[in-house]
C-alpha cells in the first residue's frame, strides 16, 4: 500500500536539509517545531554535531501557541537568540505543525529582517518531503542573497582550465569520510580550480564569490535549483553529474570544458558511454542501483562502461518523477535536453515499499543502503551490496560509507563484487 | 548563574533550544518495546517518522516496527482515519505472524485535524479480533504541558492490561525503565514479607505482561510516571503506592513506613541504613578527595536532592544541569539556596549552550566527575557516571551503591562521546 512501510526506513526530511545545507554558514537556523525535528536532526542527519558547534536550534513550538496561531513568541525568542549570539542570516524552516496553522515563513522572514539588519530567510518546509528539496531551497536561497553581483566580482583568472563551483554537497549525500575532500581534489588534480564547494568545507567569502567560476557542477540533485540560480545571475552554464570512476570522470570533465566553452548545460550521464567491457555471467545481472538520483546514475554510468553491465536500473525514492521533472524544466523546455528522456530510460522514481518490492523481484544484483536488503525478494538469494546512506541509515553505517569519488570508487566496488 | 541568583525552580528564560548530543535518555520506541510480543505503527509525516524509524533501526527492532507516512494531500482530504486503518490492515497482513499487540502511534496532525482514532481502533479491533490494540502518542506540541508525551507514554505501557481478579502479594513496580537494583530495601522488606513483585522489565512474553494485571498494588518511584499508576488504581483497582527516589532521609523513612503499613511489611533497620549510607558517602568524599562534582537532571529525577546530599557529606559539587526543577524539589533549592549558594545551576537546552566552551574539566586538570551524560558532555570530563532516570537505584540501598560508583568512575577515564551518543542507553547499549 501506498505510504506504508513495514520493512524500510525513511529519508531525512526537508526541513532537516535546509539545517544541513547552511550549516556551515554562520548563521542561525531555526526548525519551527514542538521538539522531536532537532534531536532527530542532530543525532541522525547531523555527523558534524559533535565536533563542529552550529547554532542550529528548535523554536520549542507549544500546543498553546499553535492553537492561537500565536507567532510572537518565535519572534521573539528569535530576535533575542539573535541579537545575543550574533549570527551573520536567520534561516527559519518549518515542520509539520506551522503547515497545519499556514505560517507565514515568508512574512515573519520580513519582518525579522527588518528588526535584525542582517539577510533572514523563511522556508515553508512542512516535514513530509525528503531533504533533497530543503538542501535544494536552502543552498539556492543563499546563493541568490549573498552571492556578490558582477560588478564586485574579479574576471577570469585566465587559467587554462575553466574554474569551478561543486554545487549539492552536504553530508546527507557525502557524509564525512573522505568524499568531499576526494571530490575536490579530482577536480584540483586536473587543473581545475574549485571556487566553492556548496556547502562544505568552503569558507563564507568563497561562497559568495561563486560567481567568478566557469561552469557549475550540480553533484546532486540538490545542487540543481542552486545551479539555475547561479546560471541565472551570472550565466554560469552548469554540469550536471558526479566523478564517478575513470570513465565517467573524464566525461565530467570535458562535458565541464563544453559547457564553458559554449556556455551551454551539460549531461555526462547519458546512456551511451564507449569502451564497454566483455560480457560475462556477472555483468550481465539484472542490477538495480537504489539511492540519490545523481549518485545511483553515475554508478550505473560505471557500471556500464567500465564492467560492462548490461542491465542496470536506478531506483530513486527520495522524489516523484513530477517533482523530479519540474525541477529541470522551464516551461516546457529542458533545461538540459534529454535530461528527462534518459531518467526514464534508466530507472524509475519509485517512493513507496511495495513499489520497490515489485521492481525488484528480477533483482540479480542490488546496490543500496543496507536497509534494503530487507525489501529483497524472499524466495531465492539475490547478490546484495551494501552502501550506506547517511541520508538514509544515518549514523548506523557510517564507518562503512565508502569513498566514492573517482577511481576510488572502482577500488571499493571491485573488492565488493 | 548561581542558585543563589535563581529567583525559582524555573530559573531560566525559554527560548530557542539547543540539543545537546548526549542521547542516553529512552524514547517513545524504546518505552513502546517494553511490552513482549508487541508491534508499533507510527502515523507520522516523514520529518517525524525519521527519528523513530532510525531508533528502531540502531535498536535492531525493525521487524517490530512499521510507518505510515502522512502526506500532504491526507490532511487536504481529510483522508486520514482511512489511511491508519488501510495502513495498519495491510501491515498487519503481510506480517509473517500476528502480534500480540499493536501500539498505534498517532500525532500531533491527528489531534489538530480531529482525527476520530475511537473509529479507527473500533474498526481495527473488528478486523483483527485476536489482536490488542493501543492508541499512543508521538505529540511533542505537549511537551509542554503538565501531561506529558513521555508521562503518556509511561501511562499507555500499561494500558493493554486487561482486568482480572487481583492476586494479594503480588506487587508491580510501574513506569521504571530499569528493575530496581538488587539490594534496594525495599526488595527485601517485600521479599521478607512473601510479596512477589513483577516489572515490564522482566516480562518475556506477552502472557507474562498479563500477569500484571493480577497484582494488588503497584509501586511508582518517580512524578513523571504517577499518572501511569493513577491511569491503573482507577482502572484496574490497584492500589497505587508512590515511593519516589529521594535523597532526603526522612523522605525515605517516610516511604519506607508507607509501604511497611500499606502491604504488612516489617521494617529494617533505619537507624543501621543510615548510618551505613553516611558510612558510604564518607568514604565516597575521602575517595574523591575534592574532586568536583557536576550532575545532570538526566541521570536523577531529584538533582538538586542529590546536590544537597553529596554537599551536606562533605562532596565538592559545582554544577548541577537542568532546565528546571520538578515541585517535590523545593525544600532542597531551599537548603541550597542557604547552604550552598555559590552552587551553579546550568541549562541543557538554552541557545548560549552551543557556544559556550565545553572544557570545564580542564580547569581541575581533567579531574572532574560528572553525574550523567549531559553533565559529562559540557563539562568536557573523562570521570562519568553513566546514570539515566536514577538506574534503578532507590533508597539507602541505591544511596550507597550510588556512592560506589562515584569512587569506581572518579578514578576511570572513559571515552565519552561514544558512550553518551547511543540513543536509549541500557536499551541499545
Amino acid at each position: 500500500m501506498r505510504q506504508v512501510s513495514r520493512v524500510l526506513s525513511t529519508y531525512t526530511a526537508d526541513v532537516s536539509g535546509v539545517c544541513s545545507a547552511l550549516y556551515e554558514m554562520g548563521g542561525m537556523v531555526i526548525m519551527h517545531d514542538a521538539s522531536g525535528c532537532n534531536s532527530t536532526y542532530n543525532t541522525h542527519d547531523e555527523p558534524r554535531w559533535y565536533d563542529m558547534p552550529s547554532m542550529v536550534y528548535v523554536s520549542g513550538l507549544s500546543e498553546l501557541e499553535a492553537v492561537m496561531g500565536d507567532d510572537d513568541k518565535l519572534l521573539r525568542d528569535v530576535e533575542r537568540a539573535a541579537k545575543e549570539l550574533h549570527p551573520r542570516f536567520v534561516a527559519i524552516a518549518g515542520t509539520p505543525i506551522p503547515m497545519m496553522m499556514g505560517t507565514d515563513f515568508k512574512g515573519i522572514a520580513r519582518l525579522l529582517e527588518r528588526r535584525l539588519g542582517i539577510p533572514v530567510f523563511g522556508f515553508a518546509t512542512n516535514g513530509t518531503h525528503s531533504y533533497v528539496s530543503g538542501v535544494g531551497m536552502a543552498l539556492a536561497q543563499a546563493a541568490k542573497k549573498f552571492c556578490l553581483p558582477k560588478e564586485q566580482l574579479s574576471g577570469a583568472d585566465g587559467g587554462q582550465k575553466p574554474c569551478v563551483n561543486l554545487l549539492g554537497v552536504t553530508p546527507l549525500d557525502f557524509s564525512v569520510t573522505g568524499n568531499v575532500e576526494a571530490l575536490k581534489e579530482v577536480f584540483q588534480s586536473e587543473g581545475y580550480q574549485v571556487k566553492s564547494c556548496w556547502a562544505m568545507g568552503s569558507d563564507f567569502e568563497a561562497l559568495i564569490r561563486a560567481g567568478e567560476a566557469d561552469v557549475n557542477v550540480a553533484v546532486s540533485v540538490a545542487g540543481i535549483e542552486t545551479a539555475i540560480v547561479l546560471e541565472e545571475m551570472y550565466g554560469t552554464p552548469w554540469v550536471l553529474g558526479l566523478p564517478v570512476g575513470p570513465k565517467l570522470t573524464r566525461r565530467v570533465l570535458e562535458a565541464m570544458d563544453l559547457a564553458s566553452a559554449t556556455g551551454k548545460n551539460q549531461l555526462p550521464l547519458a546512456l551511451e558511454i564507449d569502451g564497454v567491457a566483455g560480457k560475462t555471467e556477472r555483468n550481465h545481472r539484472q542490477t538495480y542501483i537504489i539511492g540519490e538520483w545523481v549518485w545511483a546514475m553515475a554508478l550505473r554510468c560505471s557500471l556500464i562502461a567500465e564492467y560492462g553491465y548490461d542491465r542496470v536500473s536506478v531506483i530513486c525514492p527520495l522524489e516523484s518523477e513530477e517533482l523530479f521533472a519540474d525541477r529541470l524544466l522551464t516551461g516546457r523546455e529542458e533545461r538540459i535536453p534529454g535530461v528527462l528522456d534518459t531518467a526514464a530510460r534508466a530507472g524509475a522514481f519509485l517512493e513507496d515499499e511495495d513499489q520497490i518490492e515489485e521492481r525488484l523481484k528480477d533483482a540479480e544484483l542490488v546496490i543500496a543502503d543496507p536497509i534494503y536488503r530487507r525489501a529483497l525478494p524472499k524466495d531465492r538469494a539475490v547478490d546484495f551490496i551494501e552502501f550506506p546512506h547517511e541520508g538514509y541509515s544515518g549514523r548506523i553505517y557510517r564507518k562503512d560509507i565508502p569513498v566514492f569519488i573517482g577511481e576510488q570508487w572502482n577500488q571499493w566496488f571491485e573488492s565488493r563484487e | 548563574m548561581t542558585i543563589k541568583d535563581a529567583g525559582s525552580l524555573t530559573p531560566f528564560d525559554s527560548g530557542v533550544e539547543y540539543s545537546a548530543p548526549a542521547r542516553g535518555p529512552w524514547n517513545i520506541v524504546h518505552v513502546g518495546t517494553l511490552v513482549p510480543e508487541s508491534h508499533q505503527v507510527f502515523v507520522c509525516a516523514q520529518s517525524c517518522l525519521r527519528g523513530v524509524v532510525l531508533t528502531a533501526a540502531e535498536m535492531n527492532a525493525m521487524d517490530r516496527f512499521s510507518t505510515i507516512a502522512i502526506q500532504e494531500r491526507n490532511i487536504l482530504k481529510g483522508d486520514m482515519e482511512k489511511l491508519i486503518i488501510n495502513g495498519v490492515t495491510d501491515i498487519l497482513n503481510k506480517l509473517p505472524k500476528l502480534p500480540r499487540a499493536v501500539e498505534v502511534f498517532s500525532s500531533c496532525i491527528h489531534d489538530f485535524i480531529g482525527c476520530d482514532m475511537e473509529f479507527v481502533f473500533g474498526k481495527l479491533r473488528r478486523e483483527f479480533p485476536n489482536v490488542d490494540f493501543t492508541d499512543c502518542y508521538m505529540t511533542p506540541i505537549l511537551r509542554k504541558t503538565k501531561f506529558t508525551p513521555d508521562a503518556k507514554m509511561r501511562q499507555q505501557l500499561y494500558s493493554l492490561l486487561k482486568p482480572v481478579p487481583l492476586e494479594e502479594k503480588m506487587v508491580n513496580v510501574v513506569g521504571n525503565l530499569e528493575p530496581f537494583y538488587e539490594k534496594c530495601e525495599i526488595l527485601s522488606m517485600l521479599e521478607q514479607g512473601g510479596w512477589q513483585l513483577r516489572d515490564i522489565n522482566y516480562c518475556g512474553d506477552y502472557d507474562e505482561y498479563q500477569k500484571m494485571a493480577a497484582s494488588s498494588v503497584n509501586i511508582v518511584t518517580q512524578s513523571g510516571t504517577l499518572s501511569a499508576g493513577e491511569a491503573l488504581e482507577q482502572r484496574l483497582k490497584q492500589k497505587l503506592l508512590y515511593l519516589p527516589v529521594s535523597y532526603r532521609y526522612e523522605e525515605i523513612d517516610g516511604e519506607l513506613k508507607l509501604a511497611a503499613e500499606a502491604m504488612g511489611l516489617s521494617l529494617p533497620d533505619l537507624q543501621e541504613l543510615k548510618d551505613r549510607t553516611d558510612q558510604a558517602l564518607a568514604h565516597a568524599a575521602k575517595v574523591l578527595a575534592g574532586m568536583p562534582v557536576a550532575i545532570d537532571f538526566n541521570a536523577t529525577t531529584r538533582p538538586l536532592g542529590l546536590a544537597r546530599l553529596l554537599i551536606s557529606h562533605g562532596i565538592r559539587v559545582i554544577t548541577v544541569y537542568a532546565d528546571s526543577f520538578g515541585k517535590e524539589e523545593e525544600p532542597d533549592f531551599y537548603w541550597l539556596k542557604e547552604h550552598a549558594p555559590e552552587l551553579k545551576i546550568s541549562a541543557t537546552v538554552h541557545g548560549k549552550m552551543v557556544v559556550l566552551p565545553r572544557n570545564e574539566a580542564e580547569q581541575y586538570g581533567g579531574r572532574l566527575l560528572a553525574i550523567g551524560q549531559k553533565a559529562a558532555y559540557f563539562t568536557g570530563t573523562r570521570h562519568f557516571l553513566n546514570m539515566l532516570e536514577n538506574s534503578g537505584l532507590h533508597g539507602y540501598e541505591g544511596i550507597i551503591r550510588l556512592a560506589r560508583w562515584m569512587e569506581e568512575e572518579a578514578v576511570r577515564e572513559q571515552d565519552v562521546p561514544s558512550i553518551i551518543q547511543v540513543k536509549g542507553w541500557g536499551c541499545c547499549g
